[in-house]
This record gives structure tokens, C-alpha cells and sequence, in this order.
């Protein structure tokens, strides 16, 4: 045989890099052969994929081992050979899998600077490999193991979202669909799940309108009763779940949109119960994508759904519940982002579907109320009918306000007192689900009359169920209707020692009862909040945290989360608290500190012992934090917390040291309140702190430790101003190289830029060092953030990185201003012009960033005087922008401008 | 295509306490940042620089009285004004003294009175200049010493719950505490909540005068938080309407003479020729200076500076020289250099050639009083001298103002009326 000198090369090649795998790997490797002319050269891999599975550890090992290699020496031949293992019928169906999941472990990955790599690596691999691959992957959609179907199913979709972006294989969607009749029920079946994956994979806009009409004919099709096969309709149903947002068109022309209603309506009535439920589904998805389509067919949903709730297998009826509770959604988002008044300016106006179906639907809802699971409360996972009913009727309250409460109130009264356990929960379940919604004018007048009953029924009800239900409704009552916001309170001097008194005792009750009561306890502290010099609860102030304390110790605590929860409430209680409990808060300093003390006690903990002492660390740490922060707010109690400050800082360091890689985030904020209240005196602390600090610093994978850290940075250069310096060579190298990372979070770079306008101004003309480095960071963000093209979110996120750009301007402006530095800036001013210019002009930042822009013009102005004077005048900002500030409605922004009006006055005045 | 989960918080607060700790974090982060920020926008444009001795001095030390006798040469350093109203003793006197604008008497008619120039009516009272940060607000008189000491509405005037005296905002004011209505009004702004005005023109800081004052509360009835009362004083255009309005229009407090005001000067310490003061019968009751008693001496007296070689100058910088002291009386009463002396103007008068002092017959009388901290300026003495003899009338200044038809053309400027 005479092989083209290409294809010579690639066997010179593979044997040249044979020789280099090991021993193990060659005797896998041992056998090759051909899958034809011009094609690359498929390994035998069955063994080795065999062994990958095998139950031996050693042998798994090292099968792992030989395939990574395998990978990383020939990946056209790795890619191909897998997807020659899964196309391949006489292989044994768990290697099939097995190859199928590798390649497409090839493709995909969680994290997106890996699945940027993979798609970049894939994009480039040799053309002739890409295509032998979806080939064979294209055969196996044929295949009679439905396994080896499914999988290949799966991994043409992600070649898909590869490559359609990029318009290549264009001929996938044609050839997939090209004689999808003629096919076999299981072709057709794993067909109509490739367009449901690729649908799930790839955006909407790189697919042309025709191709998604054949898609949805196809599906559709699939879906309706004229098809026979289960499996078919099944797969086409669920297809069409994620072909939904591709439809635009398709539903906004009547005749295909009541076709396609028809047939997800006709489908949740069908005989088999996962294709019902996989209808529902659809509707569930249609209720928010198309909400504006539905007025026609609300009606028969209705009806449909109303059916499902009552008689269908769960799994179904909470799908049709959940369709209720995407309406509210739906309507919730529209009444409140346009306030009810939809005179023209709204995208969609609210059709009240919901106010219209009200008298139907909430007796549904309270019906389903009573359909409880015992022991419900305890099961973390639980999701039932009765929680999915109840869930819905708070929904309900939210979007149509006083209309629910007399629809609700006559099946409270009815069932409240009923020997019936389940009547007395959901009567209470219910009362609960409304408070959130109707008016307080509405609810207080019940709230009143019910609110005895409540607190008798917390502490006297038998049952476990009801008194849980009855802690959660308190907590609403006391969220919704108690505080500064409401006209008319509802707890009186004479009935808050008795909420109290009940509130603690129920905290002694089982693990989710007391954590109920924790959050009632939560809401009412905060209701305080605002009260001025003293507050109600300062006679109960101690008892208070005593309670709390005694609960974090119970053995039990760890269950239901109660003693997340008792941290939680204590830290409200701290928060809330008014001067006449400030000693009280005090003397908290050193009982938590002791706590904190214990649990770094422990000696060689096993990893679950070493995840639960961080979590509680964690707690202690968030604690102190907000000890710290509550002491330090006024001069006289933070000049007596400053005694324990010493041992504080010793704590969160041995804190860190229990680590060896990560620090932990709770003990970083704790530290960053406590620079803020020590100034300048956290300097000491700072050599053996800054070591951790850096770890924070590159702690990429949990990128909030990181976030966190970079905002602690800020508050120790506030803190220390100058005496920052010595760490700042360290610092300043560590944010640099963050922010040239593509492994970090990108939420964490803005807070970076702003962090460099911290450091700056703590450190004045000192930060000529980093002028360069900084500047040209802040530059290439700069421009990159000028212009906007994306969703809300990236949005968003083009105004975050604006704001912290523009605070690292603000901060080096004014560190530099008055040196006889000042003039290294002068270079950087026409650029700093040109992006005020260039956000102004785009006209879509948010109120933040123009607060923030404004003032770097003023900061410009102010630091270089009359060496920036002709410049300002020539920038759009100087004049259009200044003026639409100075007349902005908003307060923070004017003031930043008239500050930005005076300094351009004088620098070009002089 | 993993089935999507339905399970919706069920009886959770929507809350997370560790998102709410993280959440407030990084707001009290923002705000200490914004702090900083404005701290440093408003610390390096508030620096006054201290002519003479200044003896630099940390906010902790302020109670300790300040020692004058500080090398001066050295230690030239600037001080901004928040220290500065901390300051105790003499130093901080003669530096406050010297903070204020002082005008220049109208000895003649400037041009483009009508274009250039506002007019006001001054009213009657102790010029002080108010100072309010730290929660608490300060008067300090000409000289100096403290007027009031006391709560105000003003930014950082009072320590009141809303946080407004907050350590980087502070406020000065150039004020006429008027005795019978015990109300500050305000003819001039300074320093507004931390931004100072020094380098902005009279236009500007009108306007910023009259849109913040009000904003601040500061002009509402006096209550527990703010004990007197500020107002701010109608601005004309000097044009005839205007000029004439600050004559003879009813005011609420009594007129001390009218002010004018170049609309393009910055705010400029000491004397000034960019501010006049003019003053007849009709807007002021003390046209004429009194002496201690009260009375109108019969000569016209002036205060003089006596410096080496026996010169006597005035106020003014640079000091126009008067004459020079016969070295017996200096002899006689043992005078040094540096004292202020009192003399009467004799029959001789002063006379004057091509507009500049020729000669002057001055009689000695003695020391002045110590609460002088400065002799009369040039301006002053001549006004005086005029009063007595071919005073400038407000006929006169109506006159020079351009006929209407020139107003016209004149672009109106605001329109003041506080």
C-alpha cells in the first residue's frame, strides 16, 4: 500500500513519540490500526479504559495515569481513538461510555479559564481529526445500545457550542434532520436528545431561523400524538424543554404558537407519567419566556394544572404548582420594576393572571396545605406538595396584595383549633404565607387578634409540626409588620416581655423549633433598629444573649442549623443594640474570644472534624466582627474594646495557622473591621498578619477569600497611611498579578482598582514606584470598559470595573497632590480625559460611576492645577458632562460636581 | 439535560447573616473610602498659609495654650483652618485676624461700577468670622477673640444623630453678628462643608453663598441644635436699580454703610482694594468715627503705625508712609517700633498732590488702645478726612454708574436677592 506522504509523516510522528510513552502504555498501546486513507491512526484503547474502571485501586491508578499521558503526547490520536472506542459496536458498552464521558471531559470544563483553554485546544486541533470524530460520533447516534447513543448525544452538543459560535459544522442541524422519518424509533429518539443538548448548549443567535424551524417541526412533531414511541415523545418533549428560547418567532406567530401550546397541553394528559411531568416542564418554562403569549391559553392551564394538583403523582402535580408560582414571579418582577402603572413604557405589562384566577387558585393552593409529610421539618431535602402549595401562596400574597386576606382568613379560622395536627399547621402555615404583601392596614387588625394565640400555641401545641410553623409565622410577623415602618406597632411594653419570655423558652425546643425561634428573635431585634437612645429590649438585653450562648452549646446544635442561626440572631442582637447596652456588648468581647480560644484546642483533626471547627471559627470570627464594628462606631466604647485588641488580632492569627493554604474569609473581615478601629497602631500586627494577607491575596480558587482580602487591604492602608510602605512592594506585585490573571474571578478586579486608589492615597508621592505599572493596568481597563457590549449583567460589571478604575484615579490624584510630584501625572491626564470623555459619551453608566467620574475630573483638576487647565477645557466632560451633573437630581452626585466646578475654576482661573 | 430543581426556600429568611456581614463590610469600606477621599479633597484646598509664626500643632494638643515665642523663620509652615480654630491664645488671634477680608474705603468712584461690581447693604455689628466643625461652631471677632461659642445648623456645626459633624466637613464664614435680632449674617463664605471657596471669584462664592445657606437649614429660627440664626444679605448688580435697592430698601437688621464687591476677586486676606465700603447719614448711624466715649471728637483722630526711622505708615501692604516723628516724643514717651499711636488730625489737614498724600498735620495724642491689633488704613483716613470736609455722596455714585442705554448692553449677571 502507497500512502501520501502526509499521512507518512503522522505514522513517523506517532512512533516517534511511541517510544517515549512507558512500558505500561506501550503494551496498551500495542496495537493500531488504520481507519483509512488520509485519517489519522485510532489507538486501541478498550484495555486501558477498562482498567480505568477497574475496582483495583492501583490498576485504576495507573489506567488514569496512561490516559493522561496518552493526551498529553498525542491528542488528535487520544480524541480519535475514543471516538472510534465509542462508535465502535463490538465494544463493551461501559468502555463506549467510559470514552464517550473522557472526550467529552476534553471538550468541557467547570471552570471557565479551563474551558476557555479546551475550547481554544480544540479549535485548533487538526481538521481532518474534528472530522473523523463527529463522524464516528454522528454513526453512534444509530447505535442500538441506548448508552452509547445517549452519551453521543451528549458530546456532539458540546462540539456544537464550540464550534457553531465560530460557524463551523454547519451541516450538523441539516444532517441530524435530513431523514429523521425514515430513522428507527431509538435513532429518532437520540436524535430529537442531540437537538435538546445542542439546544441546551449553544445560544439562540448562532442558529439561523430556518434551521431552528426545522429543529422545532421535528421536535414538535416528535411530541404529538401521532407518534407511537414513548421513548420518542419523551425525548422530543424534554428536547423541546430547551428548544423553548430558541422560538421567538415561532410564538410570536399565532398559528405555530397554538400549535405548539396544543401539543405540550395534549402532553401533560398523556398516559405516561414522566412525559406529563416533561410537559409540564415545558409550561412551567413557557410561563416565563413567553408570559406575555399566554392570556389565550390561561384558561385551560388552569384547568390542566388544577387537575394535576389534585390527582397526579407528585412529581407532576408540584411542576403544575410551580407554574402558579412563575406567574407570580413573572408578575411580581413587572408591578414591581414599574410600580403598576404601565402607561406605554413597558417592555411587558402585567395581564393579572393571577388576580383573575384568584378565587380558583387559592383554594387550590390552601387545599394543598394539608397534604404535610410527617417529619418534614427535619428533612433538609424535603420538597412536597404541601411546601410547593404553601411556597405558591406566599407568591400569591406578594402579587396581589389585600386581595388574598379574605380568601385566606375563613380557612385559618376554620381549621386553627382542630384536633388534626395538619389542620392546625396549615391554617398556621397559611396565616404565615400572607404577611408578606397585603397592607399592614389589612393584616394588623389579625396580627393583633392572633398574636396571644401564636405565643400560646409555641409553647403549648403538641404537636413538633405546628410549633415550628408557628416560630416561622412570628418571625414574618415581626419582619413584615414590626419596626420603623410600620405606623400602628404591634408589640406594646406589655406584650414584649411575654414574646420574649416565649421566644427564649422555645429556643430550649427541638433543633428546628429553636432555630424558628432564633429568627423570630432575629426580625425582632431588628425592628428595634431604629429606635433612638433606648430600645425595648434593653431590659432583656442580658437574658438575650444568654439564651443564645446557652443554645450554641447544645449538643444538638448542629442540626437544623440552630447554632448558625443563634450566631446569627446574637450578632443582630449586637447589631441593634443602643448605647445603654454597650457594656453589656463588652463584656460579650471576652466570652466569645474564649470561645474562639476552644476550638483551636482541638489537636489532629480528621478532615470532617477540621471543616466543622472552621465553620465555627467562622461563626466566633463573625462575630467579633460585628462586636468590633458595633464598639468601634463611637469614640468612649471603642477606647475600652482597644484593651483586647492584642488578643484579639493573637486569635484570628492562630486562626489563619490552623490552615495550611487557605485563610479564612470570616477571620479576613474580622481583621479588616479591627484596622479600621485600631488606626494606625494595627502597624504592629502587620509583620506576622502579612503573610496571611498575601495568601488572601492568592487565594484565586475561592475568589470571595480573595475579594475579602483585597478589601482589607483597603482598610489597612486607610489605617496605617504611610506606615503601609513596607508591605506595599509585596502587595502592590500580588495585585498586579491578580489582575493579569485569567484564573481569577473577574468580580474581584474591579475592588482591585480601587484598592490601588487606597494605597495610593495612604501613601502619597511613595506610590511613584508602582505610577507605571499601575497607570498602565488602569489604562488597558480603561479601555476595555469604555464601551459596553453585553447583557445586563456585563453591564453591570463594565460599570463596577468604571467605578473601581476611577477610584484608583481619584486616590492617586489626591495622594500626589501638593509633592512636588505631582507633575509625573501630567502624562496620564490626556488619557484619564479621553475615558471621562469616551464613558460620558456611551451615555449607560449607572449613577455610581458618575458620581465617581465627576470627581476624577475634579481630582485632576485640583492635583495638577493650571497644567491641566487647557486640557480640562478641551474635554467634553469640562462642560457637557459637569453641567448634567450639576443638575442631577441626585444629591451625591451634585456635590461631587460642584467640588468638580470649583477645582477646574481654579485650575484654569490661575 | 439534568431536570431542573423546583425546591424554592421553604421557611428561610431570605437573609443570609454572613452575605449581611460581608454586604456591610464593604459598604462601611466604601464610605470610609469616600471619607478619605473627601478628607483629602478638602485638606490640601483649606491650607491658609500663616505669614508670620506658626507654630505647627497636632489636634491632641490643642488644649495647651501655644507659646508665641516660636522662631518664625524656620518655621513658616501652613496651618490649615481646623487646627487653626482649636488654637488658644494670642498666636491664634493674630492669625484669625489676618484671615479676613478687609475693605478699602471708597475714596473714589471705581470704573465699570455698573458691570464689574456688586453692591450690598452691610448691616451693623461685630464682623466675625464663624467657624463650625467637630459638631460645634465658633465666632471669632476682628481681633481675634471668641464671640460665640455654639451649636449650629451649619455642616458639622452641631453634634447631632444624623452624623453631620462628621470630622472632614467644616464651614467658614465671614459674618455681622447683629446684636437686636441675634442673627449672623453672612457677606461672605469661605469654606463650605469642607470645600473652600478662598481661590473662587465673588460671583461664585455668592452663589454658592446664597444655594447652600438655605439647603443647610442654617437660616431656620434658632432651636436646641442651633442656637442663633444666619442669613444671608440681599446681592445687587451695582447697576442704578441695584445700587439704589441696598440704599434705601428695607432691610430686617440696621444698615452699616454698603459694600461692594468686584465680582472677579478671590477672597483675599487682609486689606483689599477689590472691597469698598462707602457710607453716609442715610445707611449708616456712624458715618463719622466716635471716639472711646462715643462722641464725634471735633478733629479727626487716626492710628499709626510707628516703624524704624521714625516712620508712620498705615495698615496697608505695602504701608503708605504718613510722616515721620519728631524723636523727642518718641524719646519722651519711650516708643518702640511696632506701636500703634493715636494722633488728631490738626487744621493743616492733609493735602494732597496729583492724588497722593503731600503732607499731613498730625498731633500726637498717646498709645492706642491694646485692643487694636492694627493701625488705620490709608483708605480709611482719607474716607474720614473726606466725610469732614467734600464727602462722597450717593448722588456721586449714581452719577458715574453708565447711562441706561450702555446697561443695556451689559450681560445681566444672577440676579441675587438672598
Amino acid at each position: 500500500m502507497q500512502l501520501e506522504p502526509r499521512v507518512q509523516l503522522q505514522i513517523r510522528v506517532f512512533f516517534f513519540f511511541l517510544r517515549f510513552l512507558s512500558p505500561i502504555t506501550s503494551v496498551l498501546f500495542g496495537r493500531s490500526f488504520p481507519i483509512g486513507e488520509r485519517n489519522i491512526m485510532a489507538m486501541e484503547v478498550t484495555q486501558v479504559l477498562l482498567n480505568a474502571q477497574s475496582i483495583d485501586g492501583a490498576v485504576r491508578k495507573n489506567a488514569e495515569e496512561s490516559l493522561k499521558q496518552f493526551q498529553e503526547q498525542n491528542l488528535p490520536v487520544f480524541l480519535v481513538s475514543l471516538s472510534g472506542e465509542l462508535a465502535n459496536e463490538e465494544k463493551p458498552v461501559e468502555t463506549r461510555k467510559l470514552a464517550g464521558l473522557v472526550l467529552k471531559n476534553a471538550l468541557d470544563a467547570k471552570e471557565q479559564h479551563r474551558k476557555f483553554e479546551l475550547v481554544q485546544r480544540w479549535l485548533s486541533l487538526d481538521s481532518n481529526a474534528k472530522s473523523q470524530i463527529k463522524a464516528c460520533l454522528l454513526k453512534t447516534l444509530t447505535s442500538p445500545v441506548s448508552d452509547a447513543r445517549s452519551t453521543a448525544s451528549q458530546v456532539i452538543a458540546k462540539v456544537a457550542g464550540i464550534e457553531l459560535p465560530h460557524k463551523q459544522w454547519p451541516e450538523l442541524i441539516g444532517s441530524l434532520l435530513s431523514n429523521i422519518h425514515q430513522l428507527p424509533a431509538h435513532a429518532k429518539q437520540a436524535t430529537l436528545e442531540t437537538l435538546g443538548y445542542l439546544c441546551e448548549e449553544v445560544s439562540p443567535d448562532v442558529v439561523d431561523q430556518d434551521q431552528v424551524n426545522k429543529i422545532l417541526t421535528a421536535v414538535v412533531q416528535g411530541m404529538s400524538s401521532s407518534e407511537g414511541n414513548i421513548d420518542v415523545r419523551l425525548a422530543a418533549t424534554t428536547a423541546l424543554y430547551n428548544a423553548l428560547g430558541f422560538a421567538q418567532a415561532n410564538f410570536s406567530n399565532d398559528m405555530e404558537r397554538d400549535y405548539i401550546m396544543r401539543v405540550v397541553c395534549e402532553a401533560t394528559l398523556s398516559p405516561e407519567v414522566r412525559i406529563r411531568q416533561a410537559a409540564f416542564e415545558c409550561l412551567v418554562s413557557i410561563s416565563s419566556t413567553y408570559y406575555e403569549k399566554l392570556a389565550p391559553y390561561i384558561q385551560d392551564i388552569f384547568n390542566i394544572t388544577a387537575k394535576a394538583v389534585k390527582e397526579d403523582e407528585e412529581p407532576v402535580a408540584l411542576q403544575a404548582i410551580e407554574f402558579w408560582s412563575s406567574i407570580c414571579d413573572e408578575e411580581i418582577d413587572i408591578l414591581e420594576e414599574y410600580g403598576g402603572d404601565f402607561a406605554g413604557d413597558s417592555d411587558i405589562p402585567c395581564f393579572y393572571f393571577i388576580k383573575q384566577a384568584l378565587p380558583a387558585l387559592v383554594p387550590m393552593l390552601l387545599e394543598t396545605l394539608l397534604k404535610q409529610e410527617e417529619d418534614q421539618d427535619q428533612d433538609e431535602g424535603a420538597w412536597n406538595i404541601a411546601m410547593a402549595g404553601g411556597t405558591c401562596l406566599g407568591l400569591v400574597a406578594r402579587t396581589v396584595g389585600d386581595d388574598i386576606v379574605p380568601l385566606v382568613v375563613p380557612f385559618i379560622e376554620e381549621n386553627i383549633s382542630k384536633p388534626d395536627w395538619r389542620q392546625r399547621e396549615g391554617a398556621t402555615y397559611a396565616f404565615g404565607s400572607i404577611l408578606e404583601g397585603p397592607s399592614p392596614e389589612k393584616l394588623i387588625p389579625l396580627v393583633n387578634v392572633a398574636l396571644t394565640f401564636m405565643l400560646s400555641a409555641l409553647t403549648k401545641d403538641p404537636s413538633s409540626h405546628v410549633k415550628d410553623t408557628t416560630a416561622w409565622t412570628l418571625g414574618r410577623i415581626f419582619e413584615f409588620l414590626h419596626g420603623s415602618v410600620v405606623d400602628s406597632p404591634i408589640i406594646s411594653q406589655a406584650n414584649c416581655q411575654q414574646i420574649v419570655t416565649v421566644l427564649l423558652q422555645s429556643m430550649k425546643d427541638t433543633p428546628n423549633v429553636a432555630e424558628k425561634a432564633c429568627g423570630a428573635l432575629y426580625f425582632l431585634a431588628q425592628g428595634y433598629e431604629e429606635m433612638g437612645p433606648s430600645s425595648p429590649l434593653t431590659p432583656f438585653f442580658q437574658e438575650i444573649v444568654q439564651s443564645l450562648l446557652t443554645v450554641t452549646h447544645r449538643e444538638d446544635a448542629v442540626e437544623s442549623r440552630l447554632r448558625t442561626a443563634a450566631y446569627e440572631t446574637l450578632n443582630e442582637v449586637v447589631r441593634c443594640s443602643t448605647d445603654e447596652t454597650a457594656p453589656l456588648v463588652l463584656q460579650l468581647v471576652p466570652v466569645i474570644m474564649m470561645e474562639l480560644h476552644n476550638t483551636l484546642e482541638g489537636q489532629k483533626l480528621s478532615s470532617d472534624e477540621r471543616e466543622k471547627q472552621g465553620e465555627l471559627q467562622g461563626l466566633l470570627c463573625g462575630c467579633l466582627q460585628v462586636i468590633i464594628q458595633k464598639l468601634g462606631s463611637s469614640e468612649t466604647t471603642k477606647y475600652v474594646f482597644m484593651q483586647y485588641a492584642d488578643q484579639i488580632m493573637g486569635l484570628f492569627l492562630r486562626v489563619f495557622a490552623c490552615r495550611s493554604a487557605t485563610v479564612h474569609e470570616e477571620a479576613m473581615l474580622a481583621i479588616g473591621a479591627l484596622a479600621y478601629a485600631t488606626g494606625a497602631d494595627f502597624a504592629k500586627y502587620m509583620p506576622e498578619f502579612y503573610r496571611y494577607l498575601e495568601m488572601g491575596l492568592q487565594n484565586f480558587e475561592e475568589y470571595q477569600v480573595c475579594a475579602v482580602t483585597v478589601g482589607v487591604v483597603g482598610d489597612i492602608s486607610r489605617a496605617l497611611e504611610e506606615k503601609i510602605v513596607p508591605y506595599c512592594d509585596g502587595i502592590m506585585t500580588q495585585l498586579l498579578k491578580n489582575l493579569s490573571s485569567n484564573q481569577l474571578h473577574r468580580s474581584v478586579k474591579p475592588p482591585i482598582f480601587s484598592c490601588f486608589g487606597d494605597i495610593a492615597l495612604a501613601v502619597g508621592e511613595y506610590f511613584e514606584k508602582y505610577l507605571m505599572w499601575a497607570m498602565s493596568a488602569l489604562q488597558s481597563a480603561a479601555e476595555l470598559s469604555t464601551h459596553i457590549a453585553g447583557d445586563d449583567e456585563l453591564v453591570e460589571y463594565t460599570n463596577s470595573l468604571r467605578n473601581g478604575i476611577l477610584e484608583a484615579y481619584s486616590g492617586i490624584f489626591q495622594g500626589f497632590k501638593n509633592s512636588p510630584k505631582t507633575q509625573l501625572l501630567i502624562p496620564y491626564a490626556p488619557h484619564i480625559l479621553q475615558f471621562l470623555d469616551g464613558i460620558y459619551m456611551e451615555k449607560d453608566m449607572d449613577d455610581v460611576v458618575m458620581k465617581t467620574a465627576i470627581g476624577v475630573l475634579g481630582d485632576l483638576a485640583d492635583t495638577l492645577g493650571s497644567h491641566a487647565g487647557s486640557m480640562i477645557q478641551q474635554s467634553v466632560s469640562s462642560k457637557d458632562f459637569l453641567n448634567e451633573c450639576l443638575s442631577s437630581e441626585d444629591l451625591v452626585i451634585k456635590e461631587s460636581a460642584e467640588w468638580a466646578k470649583l477645582a477646574i475654576g481654579r485650575a484654569i482661573s490661575v | 439535560m439534568a431536570p431542573h430543581d423546583l425546591r424554592r426556600p421553604f421557611k428561610r429568611a431570605a437573609i443570609s447573616d454572613q452575605q449581611k456581614r460581608r454586604d456591610l463590610s464593604l459598604l462601611r469600606q466604601a464610605q470610609n473610602r469616600r471619607d478619605a477621599q473627601q478628607q483629602a479633597r478638602c485638606l490640601a484646598s483649606s491650607i491658609l498659609s500663616l505669614q508670620s509664626s506658626a507654630p505647627e500643632s497636632e489636634p491632641e494638643q490643642s488644649d495647651i495654650e501655644i507659646e508665641t515665642e516660636h522662631d518664625s523663620e524656620d518655621l513658616s509652615k501652613d496651618l490649615d483652618v481646623r487646627r487653626a480654630s482649636k488654637l488658644r491664645g494670642p498666636e491664634v488671634r493674630k492669625w484669625f485676624a489676618r484671615q479676613l477680608m478687609l475693605p478699602e474705603w471708597m475714596i473714589d468712584v471705581p470704573d465699570r461700577l455698573s458691570q464689574d461690581w456688586y453692591v450690598l447693604a452691610r448691616p451693623a455689628g461685630k464682623r466675625c468670622f464663624v467657624v463650625s466643625s467637630n459638631g460645634t461652631t465658633v465666632s471669632r471677632q476682628r481681633n481675634g477673640s471668641i464671640l460665640h461659642y455654639f451649636p449650629s445648623a451649619l455642616p458639622a456645626g452641631a453634634k447631632t444623630r444624623d452624623g453631620s459633624g462628621s470630622a472632614q466637613s467644616y464651614c467658614i464664614l465671614d459674618c455681622i453678628f447683629h446684636e437686636s435680632d441675634q442673627t449672623y449674617y453672612v457677606i461672605d463664605m469661605v469654606c463650605w462643608n469642607g470645600y473652600s471657596l478662598y481661590d473662587c471669584t465673588a460671583e461664585f462664592r455668592f452663589y454658592w453663598l446664597n444655594s447652600k445657606l438655605e439647603e443647610s437649614g442654617a437660616c431656620n429660627v434658632p432651636s436646641h441644635y442651633h442656637k442663633f440664626r444666619f442669613s444671608a444679605v440681599p446681592v445687587y448688580n451695582c447697576d442704578q436699580s441695584g445700587l439704589y435697592a441696598a440704599y434705601s430698601g428695607a432691610v430686617p437688621y440696621v444698615k452699616d454703610g454698603l459694600l461692594f464687591y468686584n465680582k472677579h476677586a478671590h477672597y483675599q486676606s487682609g486689606n483689599t482694594p477689590l472691597v469698598l465700603v462707602w457710607k453716609d447719614e442715610t445707611c449708616s448711624q456712624y458715618v463719622i468715627d466716635t471716639d472711646g466715649k462715643g462722641e464725634i471728637p471735633s478733629q479727626q483722630q487716626v492710628v499709626l503705625e510707628l516703624q524704624d526711622g521714625r516712620k508712620l505708615v498705615t495698615s496697608d501692604d505695602p504701608p503708605v508712609i504718613f510722616c515721620c516723628l519728631d524723636g523727642d516724643i518718641i524719646e519722651k514717651s519711650g516708643l518702640q517700633s511696632g506701636n500703634l499711636l493715636r494722633f488728631a488730625i490738626g487744621h493743616g489737614g492733609l493735602s494732597f498732590v496729583d492724588g497722593k498724600l503731600e503732607n499731613a498735620d498730625l498731633i500726637y495724642l498717646g498709645k492706642s488702645n491694646r485692643a487694636r491689633a492694627f493701625a488705620d488704613s490709608y483708605s480709611k483716613v482719607i474716607f474720614q478726612f473726606m466725610v469732614r470736609h467734600s464727602p462722597l455722596k450717593i448722588d456721586d455714585l449714581l452719577a458715574s454708574i453708565n447711562s441706561p442705554d450702555d446697561q443695556e448692553k451689559v450681560p445681566i449677571d444672577i440676579e441675587m436677592v438672598g
